[in-house]
């Protein structure tokens, strides 16, 4: 028997986008500065002061609403949200309420291998908004003072809401890695967790299967994820959690006792707990902002900005299987990697004609190599076309591949290239023509071998092998035996 | 009534005030006259008015991104109540981290 629930999973992801001052003023965003070093009276909220938009944060919007598919609007304006807290100087944050730069987007999901089907995930929004400073709790005075730091104040951040589509904690965390991918690709943020320039929020509750119907339980937010597979237990913990309340309670979303809820994530507990109860959005009481002039974005620039996206996470997945021969995952792995690691395989790739073997090599002698350094590949010392000539060998059989793999690691260490490592190596190459000189020799002298395989007997022809590997050691035995076998064939 | 009590209570507390009895009192009947006087808007037939999100009939007010010198610290600092070298010092935030 299945579960007898269904799981709505939605997120709310805000990111940091990549600009080098403040949504509103010139303050540097640079992460790591000493606390209140970037700030001025625009982003602490000195009276009198004016916020103005930075052209490039609306740029880089634009960029990710499209590339999720959103709808813009002609034109999209500033909210102020307003809540009292010592992190949030003037008192009110700017965001969009109502006019929001996009909405009604979509995200496309699957897994590689396969776990669930692919879908399309609802974007219900993504706005532009200004972050919060950072408050920190002085461990040597007790508990009696928080200290305070605002560089981050007016940082820009893009907030990406999904529809509650996602129907699993690994659907979530599927989403969290695509859209990181596609944030990536776009180059509009680093989306590093660690320094805070993604953040996760998620609402989830359940669908419970009753005689009446679906009935919905409480929606709960979860929030101090600060990783992917840490929003994937909270998710996994909080349904069952409200699992067992419905079953000790029977508590429907919107009851008494069933209103939202917002629950913290305790990484070293491995449990949600409850905090501050959520304000509704009234009591945020939102309101046109005064000091800011609403933003045009004409069809035109929507369509200059579509046209400079370049190719996308999905469609560089699809063009790597059908015109390469690679497997789902394969192209995955490759396209997570990033567009260069990408332009490099589509390099070797196009160079030395077989996509697979040059994913094969790739995954194997470069992935790798770069994971052991914690590097990239621009830091790989092979380039990429010598690296293809390498592969050439291989698959006209002038070099086994035990012995491609050696050639790979002499190219690695001394910067060589394919002919200075084979020639450092006493490698030499072995041509086809050269090759079945020899094997028809061998024949000739083992009349014993050939009527043997002439018998049926094919394995007898392991044993030319070996000669061959005697007269000339760089003879692939594949290839050897491929050609004895054709030439008893032919007799 | 335009505005209750329990509304006005809410609403204080949202906005960090706290309202004595009499000032409660008080601030129902003249948030009330305020709103009443805004609801005379309700009157007029906007039904073929375009919506206004600004006054100023100007859009697209952009600066470039460049990075501009920001506040000297100490001056940053300079009107807090409570700082220290580095920071404003507010009292202990409780419940988030
Ligand atoms: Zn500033």
């Amino acid at each position: 028997m299945t579960e007898p629930y269904v799981i709505l999973i939605g997120l709310e992801v805000h990111v940091q986008l990549l600009t080098r001052s403040k949504l509103f003023c010139g303050c540097s965003t640079r992460f790591g500065a000493p606390p209140n070093t970037q700030t001025c009276p625009v982003c602490i909220g000195m009276p009198g002061s004016l916020p103005v938009i930075n052209r490039q944060a609306v740029q880089l919007a634009l960029r990710t609403a499209v590339a999720l598919n959103c709808t813009i609007p002609r034109s999209t304006k500033w909210d102020r949200k307003q809540y009292f807290y010592p992190d949030l100087p003037k008192g009110y944050q700017i965001s969009q309420y109502d006019l929001p730069l996009s909405h009604c987007g979509w995200l496309e999901i699957s897994d590689p291998k396969g776990a669930f089907a692919s879908k399309r995930v609802g974007i219900t929004r993504a706005h532009l908004e200004e972050d919060a400073g950072k408050s920190m709790h002085d461990e040597a005075v007790g508990r009696a003072d928080s200290r305070i730091d605002l560089n981050r104040a007016g940082t820009p951040l893009l907030e990406i809401v999904s529809e509650p589509d996602l129907r699993s904690p690994a659907e979530a965390k599927c989403y969290l890695t695509e859209l990181k991918l596609l944030l990536g690709y776009l180059g509009v943020s680093d989306c590093n967790m660690q320094e805070g320039s993604l953040r996760v929020d998620a609402n989830i509750n359940l669908h419970v299967g009753t005689a009446d119907g679906p009935v919905p339980t409480p929606i709960v937010e979860v929030k101090n994820m600060n990783s992917f597979r840490a929003v994937e237990r909270a998710l996994s913990y909080e349904a069952e959690r409200q699992w067992r309340l419905w079953q000790e309670l029977g508590v429907r979303l919107g009851e008494p006792g069933g209103h939202k809820t917002t629950r913290g994530w305790d990484e070293g507990r491995q449990a949600t707990y409850e905090q501050r109860a959520k304000e509704e959005s009234s009591d945020y009481r939102y309101f046109p902002d005064p000091d800011l002039l609403p933003v045009v974005l004409p069809e035109e620039t929507v369509e200059s900005v579509r046209a400079s996206l370049g190719e996308l996470p999905a469609a560089l997945r699809a063009r790597l299987e059908t015109g390469y021969g690679i497997t789902p995952y394969d192209a995955d792995v490759l396209v997570n990697q990033g567009r260069a690691l990408v332009d490099y395989y589509l390099a070797v790739a196009d160079a030395c004609g077989d996509g697979k073997t040059a994913c094969n090599w790739i995954q194997q002698g470069v992935l790798r190599w770069l994971n052991d350094r914690q590097t990239t590949i621009d830091a790989y010392p092979v380039p990429a076309t010598e690296f293809a000539a390498l592969l050439k060998a291989v698959l006209a059989g002038e070099l086994t591949t035990s012995r491609g793999r050696e050639v790979l690691a002499e190219m690695i260490d001394h910067g060589e290239t394919v002919e200075q490592a084979m020639k450092r190596l006493g490698i030499e190459r072995v041509d086809e023509a050269e090759l079945e000189t020899l094997c028809r020799r061998l024949l000739e002298a083992n009349p014993k071998i050939v009527a043997q395989v002439q018998a049926g007997k094919e394995k007898a022809v392991g044993s030319l092998i070996g000669q061959a590997k005697k007269h000339n050691p760089n003879a692939d035995p594949g290839r050897v035996k491929d050609i004895c076998l054709k030439l008893i064939a032919g007799m | 009534m335009a505005i209750t009590r329990d509304e006005v209570e809410k609403v204080s507390l949202l906005a960090r005030l706290l309202l004595k009895e009499p000032e409660l009192e008080q601030m129902t009947g003249q948030l009330g006259a305020v709103l009443e006087y805004i609801a005379l808007l309700d009157e007029v037939d906007t039904a073929n008015v375009e919506p206004m999100a600004h006054p100023l009939d100007v859009v697209d007010a952009f600066r470039d991104d460049e990075v501009q010198p920001s506040l000297d610290r100490e001056r940053a600092l300079a009107n807090a109540p409570n700082r220290d070298d580095e920071c404003y010092r507010v009292p202990a935030v409780l419940g988030v981290t």
